[in-house]
């Protein structure tokens, strides 16, 4: 059963309408990359999902797994103008990369509707839908009312981080 | 990209993610507006208030999507350019060294997997070591062998295979058991051919290095994609073949004609030699014929003497060039887009060699050709009036030709020209066949009356 998160309600509220938030990883030079992927969220944790055909982030994750994911973008959030960044500990779910992320299709479909559409067409495009899914547990939130990072951000941290 | 194009493209974005490492180790990002100038190599954003301090190496992200209620979202793009932060006054000035990113308008998405196809092979070599067994993508069978075989092609055996019946049963010759088995086998002999083309296409390099494979072009890809292995798709192809040559051994036996067999052995031979080496019929500009003679006058001619035991009509011979043309013109067509990858690898198609203006005057000469014989055998009589019917594929031919016109340069954009060019095949033999069952109809209903000119 699902945890009931800590993150505040606004921030919650971004991850559900967000289409794209910025994931960033640590590459293993130290380097940072940042990737725009889907927000999923469930429960007490953000879900993201990544084909093996783009899977860099997924052996960056598994090198250092701290991440952070920023939601920025007042037209992918259906408007919104406050923004957030959450920082957390990734783990990549990838025992069954064919069928597991089928998981989070019912969340996948919300923001996304024509996935399904791409799923009936699975023969043209098989390893796209040949998939990891990337598990965050958030540890701590900054979040900015009115989006301008010239003010300092509300801070939030995980109870146990606290 | 370089960081001058990175910190161009970043201009386009309202604003920018500026990311940094924090104290604990975790990245850390803030939307921030930025000053950028490209000649200078350098981005001044104005410093985050109560998160810390940038320092080091950080990067600037810009990030796009365009959201589309119902659908999802399009547009995408996103870029990231790193550079050292030096901190002047309240600013931070990041001094670009390097940059990353994709834009679905520049590299489409279909083209963007396919040059991280590498990357997904090394994804399931490292996952199969780490989880001790061997794992690898996954289809239903179904869709499997419709992938590696390219099923829906057979249109382009079945529409010669059924005229040479046609006509021969016109002709006042036909065995429905003979009939079955010359498509089964016509059917296997096309599906090794398309099998062992992506063997040798694989072997090459020349699947591997096509990074703009569309629905009708760039093989099946199931070797490529990890699907079958490489032995696995030989296995295939002989499997099929030997379903053929069984099949036209049986045929030998009981329906046999010198005709028969040297149209048997010929087009085996074609078939083999079309990427097989050492003639590699495809790879010296010679695929176009070889495919005009398999999948016109041999199979159907080969239909058409199966049923009347060695005898070759005019007719036959006749029909069998449009439909000949035309199928070659499918091969011709759809090595446009693959151009670039084919001559990479040393495939020297008729479009590798040809300018796009010459490949267009030959398409719009072929097609002109096809029509024009099937009028020209009309007049001559050995052709049935009711033929003339295949003008009503003119104007498709037409739009084929404005559509390559148009695309030339857009693999992907082309796609409909060459799903139109299929149909120009199949709508031409699809008339023809038309044609010889009303000449068939009209035998039986009034036997007095011919349908031919003489």
């Amino acid at each position: 059963m699902a945890q009931m998160t800590w993150l505040p309600e606004p921030v919650q509220g971004l991850l559900r309408s967000a289409l794209v938030a910025e994931l960033t990883v640590t590459r293993a030079d130290g380097r940072l990359v940042t990737y725009p992927l889907i927000p999923l969220f469930e429960g007490d944790r953000i879900y993201m999902t990544s084909s093996v055909l783009f899977s860099k982030k997924l052996e960056h994750i598994r090198g250092d797994a701290r991440v952070s994911v920023s939601l920025s973008d007042p037209i992918g959030m259906g408007g919104a103008t406050a923004r957030a960044l959450i920082q957390g500990d990734a783990r990549v779910i990838d025992d069954d990369v064919h069928e597991g992320w089928l998981n989070v299709m019912p969340m996948w479909r919300k923001k996304e509707p024509v996935i399904d559409w791409f799923l009936t067409q699975r023969v043209a495009l098989p390893l796209f839908f040949e998939r990891a899914v990337i598990e965050i547990t958030p540890k701590r939130a900054l979040y900015w009312a009115d989006g301008r990072t010239s003010i300092a951000p509300e801070t939030f941290a995980a109870p146990e981080a606290a | 990209m370089n960081a001058r194009t990175g910190l161009e493209k970043l201009r386009s974005y309202p604003y920018l993610l500026l990311t940094w490492r924090d104290a604990n180790g975790y990245p850390i990002t803030a939307a921030v507006e930025a000053r950028i100038d490209v000649d200078a190599g350098t981005a001044v954003v104005a410093s985050p208030v109560g998160i810390g301090q940038p320092s080091g190496e950080i990067s600037l992200t810009g990030s796009h999507i365009r959201p589309t209620p119902g659908y999802g979202y399009d547009q995408r793009r996103h870029v990231t350019v790193w550079g050292k932060a030096t901190q002047v006054g309240g600013e931070i000035v990041l001094l670009a060294s390097s940059a990353w990113g994709w834009d679905e308008a520049e590299v489409p998405f279909f083209e963007y997997s396919e040059r991280s196809v590498p990357r997904s092979r090394r994804y399931f070599t490292e996952l199969s070591g780490r989880l001790g067994r061997a794992v690898r993508p996954q289809l239903s069978f179904f869709w499997l062998a419709l992938r590696a075989t390219r099923l829906p092609f057979l249109s382009a055996t079945f529409v010669p295979v059924l005229l040479g019946i046609l006509i021969a049963a016109a002709d006042g010759s036909f065995d429905l058991a003979s009939a079955v088995l010359t498509v089964i086998g016509g059917g296997a002999v096309h599906l090794g051919l398309n099998v062992a083309n992506d063997v040798f296409d694989a072997l090459s390099g020349a699947d591997e290095v096509n990074v703009n494979p569309t629905k009708y072009s760039g093989g099946s890809r199931v070797i490529q994609y990890g699907l079958v292995s490489l032995r696995g798709m030989a296995l295939i192809s002989i499997v099929f073949y030997a379903i053929g040559a069984a099949i036209g051994l049986v045929l030998l036996a009981t329906r046999g004609s010198t005709a028969l067999l040297w149209i048997g052995l010929l087009g085996i031979l074609i078939s083999v030699f079309y990427t097989a080496p050492p003639f590699r019929l495809v790879y010296r500009g010679l695929g176009e014929i070889a495919v005009f003679l398999g999948f016109g006058p041999l199979m159907l001619l080969g239909a058409y003497v199966v049923q009347t035991r060695g005898e070759i009509s005019p007719g036959a011979a006749v029909a069998s060039i449009p439909i000949g043309i035309l199928v070659a013109l499918i091969l011709y067509v759809n090595e446009i887009p693959d151009r670039r990858a084919d001559a990479a690898a040393g495939k020297r198609t008729l479009p590798t060699r040809w300018a796009p203006e010459t490949v267009l005057r030959v398409y719009a000469i072929a097609t002109g050709t096809a029509f024009v014989s099937v009028a020209v055998g009309v007049v001559l009589g050995v052709l049935p009036l009711p033929a003339l019917l295949v003008f009503l594929g003119v104007p498709l031919a037409l739009r084929v030709h404005a559509g390559l016109r148009r695309s030339y340069n857009s693999p992907y954009e082309l796609m409909p020209a060459m799903a139109l060019n299929i149909q120009l095949h199949l709508a031409v033999g699809g008339l023809l066949l038309l044609a010889y069952a009303a000449t068939l109809g009209l035998a039986l209903l009034l036997p007095g009356v011919s349908p031919f000119l003489r």
